[in-house]
């Protein structure tokens, strides 16, 4: 655009010409703050979109506190969420170091710098490594379930105890011949997935041979708990079953409605998704100062710029831990 | 980029500390204890927080809600150094995005509420 100026006045060419910076930010700054809003954007649509199928299932939304119980080394231990506050912590604190990095930065430190961009790499790649853990649990699951035709999901529990009874302890093995459906033996062109290790018959012959057991409804009560069937009703209510689920993907999950496990891969990978480049990116940035080119640049502004967008991946972190794991 | 210019009062200028690098650990700080209470609460579920509730979202949620945008403020005027920015800047960011964020959640969450009532009260039975 300078060059398209006639006038030859410097007042004028640093305020026109590119001389003047807005909001007393450089560009790179500026653009990067373009991008955080919106990507803030996109993420809230995300939200927003989660919140509108919870509140459409408002009294059948599965209680985040059942679904993530585990604790790593801990295994069979009912541990609520303690992993995700956790984890939490974790990216608050790489976005600590990131931010000395940034005052180190200013001060032109720079080994300290390399040194608190290392540890957010590392707080960083712990994250990422725990995204990749609760995923794994989730998709495996624990108790497995069954599915009704119409959709719904009923878990199994011991009457007496009150505790979650898993698939095998009760599922009664029977010899079929079940085959797995194959693309090329279908009328439509559809496979179908690794079978589940019983079949609603199984579960169903189970449930009926154990007079402990009875069916977790999705349904939410007054109270904020899910109702557990008598077992009368439970015994009526099971052979409607006509699917096995265990542990979720992206059609259904032993969890109850299955826009939860949808959205839960959908929002928490595209945040793990952001989280890597984040690393990806911070490394670009760490070898960047190791061999000194912000140095001879005469700032470290570079260092600025990734850790607004490391910061606003720890902020994203904070809403979708409120809204996945504690509301 | 000296410390000059740095802000270094928190809470409307209640602490003040001495550098930057203080400022940060303080923010730290106050952001665990938030997440601390944030968890416990999660965890023991008090029932008054529960079983009350306002505009039709339970207390605890309003809780969590309120604590999430403190936690939100303070990652973005201390960690993203909005408050070191001028106010323009500030301004540009935070009030498009509560802006447009809070629309569309009004519109939507109305909504979805609307999809539940209907589905809820109709005629129709949706459990097969």
């Amino acid at each position: 655009m300078s060059s398209t100026i006639t006038t030859s006045i410097n007042n004028e060419k640093d305020l026109w010409g590119g001389g003047n910076r807005p909001f007393k930010a450089s560009y790179g700054k500026l653009m990067m703050w373009f991008f955080i809003v919106s990507d803030a954007l996109s993420f809230s649509g995300f939200l927003v979109a989660y919140g509108f199928s919870r509140f459409k299932n408002i009294d059948s939304w599965p209680i985040a506190d059942e679904v993530f119980t585990h604790f790593p080394f801990l295994h069979g231990i009912d541990a609520p969420m303690y992993y995700v506050a956790i984890m939490t912590f974790v990216l608050i604190f790489s976005s600590v170091t990131m931010v000395l990095a940034v005052d180190a930065g200013h001060h032109m430190q720079k080994n300290k710098v390399a040194v608190y961009m290392l540890l957010t790499i590392i707080g960083g790649a712990v994250f990422v490594g725990s995204q990749a853990w609760e995923w794994s649990n989730f998709i495996r699951g624990e108790y497995g379930a069954v599915e009704t035709k119409g959709g719904q999901i009923f878990q199994f529990m011991n009457k007496e105890t009150g505790e979650r009874v898993a698939l095998d302890e009760f599922a009664i093995e029977s010899h079929t011949d079940r085959i797995q459906h194959e693309s090329n033996s279908g009328v439509w062109f559809y496979g179908e997935g690794s079978l589940p290790s019983f079949t609603p018959d199984e579960v169903i012959a189970g449930v009926i041979a154990n007079s402990q057991i009875v069916i977790k409804t999705e349904k939410i009560d007054a109270n904020g708990y899910k109702v557990i069937l008598s077992r009368e009703e439970s015994l009526e209510k099971i052979t409607q079953a006509i699917n096995v689920v265990e542990g979720a993907n992206l059609v259904n999950n032993e969890y109850g409605n299955r826009l939860f496990a949808d959205f839960f891969f959908f929002i928490t990978g595209f945040h793990g998704f952001h989280v890597f480049s984040g690393v990806i990116i911070n490394i670009i940035i760490f070898f960047n100062v190791l061999v000194g080119t912000y140095e001879r640049r005469g700032h470290y502004e570079m260092v600025e710029k990734v850790g607004l967008y490391w910061h606003f991946v720890d902020l994203v972190w904070v809403f979708v831990f409120t809204f996945f794991y504690l509301v | 980029m000296e410390n000059s210019t740095h802000k270094l009062e928190i809470f409307r200028g209640l602490l003040k500390f001495k550098s930057n690098e203080t400022k940060i650990w303080g923010v730290l700080f106050f952001l665990s204890i938030v997440t601390i209470v944030e968890v416990s609460l999660g965890i023991n579920k008090p029932e008054v927080l529960i079983v009350n509730s306002f505009l039709s979202m339970k207390l605890i949620n309003w809780i969590f809600v309120i604590l999430t945008i403190v936690k939100a403020y303070y990652i973005a005027w201390d960690f993203m150094h909005l408050r070191d920015e001028p106010q323009g800047l500030q301004f540009s960011i935070v009030i498009t995005l509560i802006f447009l964020i809070s629309y569309l959640a009004f519109i939507l969450l109305v909504e979805g509420n609307y999809i539940f009532d209907i589905m809820y009260e109709g005629f129709l039975s949706w459990n097969f």
